[in-house]
């Protein structure tokens, strides 16, 4: 838990600016039966980046990395929206979608632990090739579609909640099941942190690995259809851009590591709703358009330094006798680091 | 074609060092394609072709080279194409606005580059922040900072700077090249010598090997992470001044992605993104394979903007896929 401190107090500061700014930002009221307010908006314009932050938790708890999400995002809503606007029907359009995403991640993890190529290039060819497959899909074109049955994924209501946030708890809860009361997590955590020695102890390593992939895949194609019906139509060249290195980003904010071998999947969403909160103040607060990337870039790097041991023991020097220990406590660290 | 280069392989066998197995996989697969294109399109298999290659690549083959260094030691710098981009930008304001001379740009715009590097690796090294991260929040700053320099494109008309990017350095037979292509290839050699022949680039294989052992060793490692995303900020601020001689303007939105081809030109050259092994004339050989790549699809033709991407991923699959099987079939 203590892990989760820093990521909360961030998006605690976050919320404070914002409330800061418009007083209002809080308050949450029932119109026609539905939610609204701002902090509705946050959880309903972040649960794409939710979404597709899980899925990047488990590939990245592998030690590995995907770079397609985006490009998968593009694919699933320009074939959803291509087969509804072809013969209208909603369910085999999001099951088609859906399909074709797991078989890009079966793909990934095929090529990540199956021919042993690293992350990063494995998943790099998707990313390039996946955005010209979407557009091949919509034929450069954007896809508009008419259905208020696609509608509800990304924008409709549910028990006066918006869909896609129950949509996300769904996806969270199923995906906490599996991990941290099953042993799939520990599985995954143990491929992670040595994937030879897994396969020796008996794990079976690729087996892991290609599941995470293709469960990353198919969290994109979730989010793909959510982006794709909450605006009705398809844009196979901006859907999803660039989204992989907020969901990367957001997976790092909520303290799992790179290296891999570990993860949290509380911290992943706190991350996401960090990235996502971090983008509405931007607007509410009136930063001109040109500057929000560097106000962006400042606080990103200084979540990152605020997280990081180091960077705290150096700067809130604490006096008394913790002060006196930290050489020792330091000699250790560059040991083991 | 392959089962020739795997039968030239198979009988030098146990001559060759498992170390130079993926670069020399490389340079053949980059002679197959060469060799293929030549058969296929008229026109392509000339000396030219392989120059342009290079003239339409020098900046990529600069920032590929700053990249080897930070990848070397097991680190990652996504923020080359933002810098790319900023270097572009800030030299063409600063030469449209105030109409500074380009003696006085050109060395601020590789200062620049070089501080932020500086600050990247600092941050890096000091506070122990994963670099994936530091350097994409440089990737953000450094775009950002271009939009807030302006968000149009700015032509640059200066005279020398116009004149020095449209020099052509006539070489034997007709055949020609562009100054950036001479730097570059200064900075491949500059790079090899450091990499191969100082403690520097001794430093940075060790610190990429393993770093526990290097710091054992008494090896500066945290000054040698430091000096690897320095010169990665210097390379991308160059590959900027060569990119903005190549496109005589600068804007926000040049180099947009360049990070992931200069990564994939050093992973094609055979280089592990876990660090401490591969060869600059690796990644000398990535940047020309996606270059020709690109050629390939230009003689190709009349393909629409998708098609050219899901080739390039094609491609980079069959390319990645057979440099993986020849290697692994040495290593058994």
């Amino acid at each position: 838990m203590r892990r989760l401190l820093w990521p909360l107090l961030v998006l605690a500061a976050l919320l404070a600016v914002n409330l800061f700014f418009t007083p209002s930002f809080f308050s949450v009221e029932m119109k026609e039966g539905h939610l609204y307010g701002s902090l509705i908006d946050i959880l309903r314009f972040g649960a794409p980046l939710i979404l597709v932050s899980l899925g990047m938790t488990l590939v990245i708890a592998t030690g590995g990395i995907d770079l397609s999400v985006g490009s998968v995002v593009a694919i699933s809503g320009a074939l959803a929206c291509l087969r509804i606007s072809e013969d209208g029907g909603v369910l085999s359009a999001v099951v088609l979608a859906l399909g074709l995403c797991v078989l890009l991640g079966l793909w990934n993890g095929f090529l990540v632990a199956g021919v042993g190529i690293q992350p990063i290039i494995a998943t790099l060819i998707l990313m390039v090739a996946g955005r010209g497959l979407a557009q091949l899909i919509t034929d450069g074109q954007i896809i508009t579609v008419n259905s208020p049955s696609f509608k509800v994924i990304g924008g409709g209501y549910l028990l006066t909640v918006p869909f896609g946030i129950l949509l996300v708890l769904v996806v969270l809860g199923v995906t906490a099941f599996l991990t941290r009361r099953l042993a799939l997590g520990v599985l995954i955590e143990s491929v992670g942190g040595n994937a030879e020695a897994s396969r020796l102890a008996g794990i079976r390593s690729r087996g892991i690995v290609i599941t995470v992939y293709a469960f990353a895949a198919l969290c994109a194609g979730v989010a793909g259809l959510m982006i794709a019906s909450n605006v009705s139509s398809a844009d196979g060249n901006n859907a999803g851009l660039w989204i992989e290195l907020d969901a990367i980003l957001a997976v790092v904010i909520g303290g799992t590591s790179l290296a891999g071998g570990r993860f949290s999947l509380g911290g992943t969403v706190l991350g996401a709703l960090i990235i996502q909160t971090l983008t509405t103040t931007i607007y509410s607060v009136g930063v001109p358009p040109e500057t929000t990337l560097l106000v962006k870039a400042l606080v990103v790097a200084a979540v990152c330094l605020v997280q990081s041991p180091k960077f705290r023991d150096k700067v809130f020097r604490r006096a008394g006798p913790r002060a006196s220990s930290r050489p020792a406590a330091e000699e250790k660290v560059r040991v083991t680091a | 074609m392959t089962t020739a280069i795997l039968d030239r392989l198979g009988a030098r066998g146990r001559s060759v060092p498992a170390k130079y197995v993926p670069v020399l996989v490389t340079a053949g697969l980059f002679v197959a394609m060469f060799v293929a294109g030549g058969i296929r399109y008229e026109g392509f298999a000339t000396g030219q072709v392989v120059l342009n290659v290079f003239i339409d690549n020098a900046f990529l083959l600069v920032v590929a080279v700053g990249m080897t260094f930070v990848i070397l030691t097991g680190g990652i710098d996504l923020s080359v194409g933002s810098v790319v981009a900023l270097s572009t930008m800030i030299s063409a304001s600063l030469m449209a606005g105030p109409g500074w001379p380009p003696y006085l740009v050109v060395p601020l715009v590789l200062l620049i580059g070089s501080a932020l590097g500086l600050v990247m690796g600092y941050i890096v090294h000091a506070f122990d922040i994963q670099p994936f991260i530091v350097t994409l929040a440089g990737m953000f700053l450094a775009r950002g900072l271009c939009y807030t320099i302006g968000t149009d494109s700015i032509p640059i008309e200066d005279p020398t700077f116009t004149a020095f990017a449209q020099t052509r350095i006539d070489l034997f037979a007709d055949l020609w090249i562009s100054p950036s292509v001479v730097i570059a290839v200064v900075v491949v050699l500059v790079a090899a010598y450091v990499l191969h022949y100082t403690r520097l680039g001794r430093t940075v294989y060790a610190t990429g090997g393993s770093e526990q052992s290097a710091l054992l060793m008494g090896l500066p490692v945290g000054r040698t992470k430091v000096a690897v995303y320095t010169i990665s900020g210097f390379c991308s601020a160059l590959g900027g001044v060569l990119l903005s001689f190549y496109m005589l303007s600068g804007y926000g939105l040049h180099a947009v992605g360049m990070e992931l081809d200069a990564i994939a030109a050093v992973v094609i050259g055979g280089t592990l993104l876990t660090g401490g092994s591969g060869f600059l004339l690796g990644t000398v050989l990535g940047v020309l394979v996606l270059g020709l790549i690109q050629t390939v699809l230009s003689f190709e033709g009349t393909l629409s903007s998708w098609w050219t991407k899901i080739f390039i991923g094609l491609l980079l699959f069959v390319f990645i896929l057979l440099q993986r099987l020849f290697s692994a079939r040495r290593r058994i």
